[in-house]
């Protein structure tokens, strides 16, 4: 069932980038920062942990996971530090997306040549 | 600020407008979005795919699936922006594809492939977050905001 969910629901945040595209005409660029945005809004509110126990990869793998997973990550050690957590533990969950598009993009670079 | 423009232009460039706005191309927003459904849905599958096979085989738990998928996700975006079949996919599927991780792992690693011509330390290292930059800066800086007000509100308020 959680496929099922995954599959309409990371649809539906699609379609909400793609209407941001074609209806309100942003860039790719601020569509997906303002997608970020709420994300990180979503989970400050505490409503972004029952999305992913209902949908799964359908809220994890869009980029609102990114902002959702900053605010985890500061969320967590500023349990532990106080204030300075926020700042320190920023990337404690996130590390993963960002260390993975820095090395296969080096990787990429290395391996494949531009077209045209 | 659409209407202060408006008043520099002669009337002549104003009656240029309305017709440029008439003869403009309409989107066909419900077809897009449609697509942008059906790749977006299906690139999320096959995220959830992976993500029940970390839970069952590495013991990672639903919350905590999502970093792996996501490595693995840019990992499969890599083979298929280098090959040139993520611009196919792009240009069918708008949104699908560009809201989903893979959309920021290609925009990093096409930036990467393209510039490295220019060298790999000023082109490749100095272009690969030229796109990805802003989501980055604006997801740091709102999770920041947003964290800092929650730490207040629970170490001070008492929540």
């Amino acid at each position: 069932m959680i496929f099922f969910w995954a599959f309409v629901v990371g649809g539906l945040i699609c379609v909400i980038g793609q209407i941001m595209f074609d209806v309100f005409k942003l860039t790719p660029g601020h569509t997906l920062s303002t997608l970020v945005v709420v994300g990180a809004v979503l989970d400050g509110l505490g409503l972004y942990e029952p999305l992913i126990d209902f949908a799964g990869a359908g809220v994890t793998v869009p980029i609102t996971s990114f902002g959702n997973s900053l605010v985890h990550g500061a969320m967590e050690e500023a349990e532990k530090h106080g204030l300075i957590g926020v700042v320190t533990g920023m990337f404690e969950v996130t590390s993963a997306g960002i260390s993975a598009a820095i090395i296969f993009g080096m990787i990429g670079a290395i391996l494949f040549k531009a077209k045209g | 600020m659409a209407n202060k423009k408006k008043k520099k232009l002669t009337p002549t460039q104003q009656q240029y407008q309305t017709l440029q706005k008439q003869n403009e191309t309409k989107r066909p927003v419900l077809k897009n979005c449609i697509k942008a459904f059906f790749v977006g849905g299906f690139i999320c599958f096959v995220g959830q795919l992976l993500s029940t096979f970390y839970i069952y085989y590495f013991n990672f738990t639903e919350q905590t699936a999502g970093n792996p998928t996501v490595a693995t996700l840019i990992f499969i975006t890599m083979l298929l922006t280098g090959f040139g079949v993520y611009d196919r996919i792009a240009q069918f599927a708008g949104a699908g594809s560009a809201v989903p991780v893979t959309g920021f792992g290609n925009s990093v690693i096409s930036a990467a492939i393209e510039h490295r011509t220019e060298g790999f330390v000023l082109g490749v290292g100095g272009n690969m977050f030229k796109l990805a930059g802003s989501v980055i800066l604006f997801g740091v800086f709102s999770a920041f905001i947003v964290a800092l007000i929650k730490t207040i509100l629970i170490q001070w308020g008492g929540l």
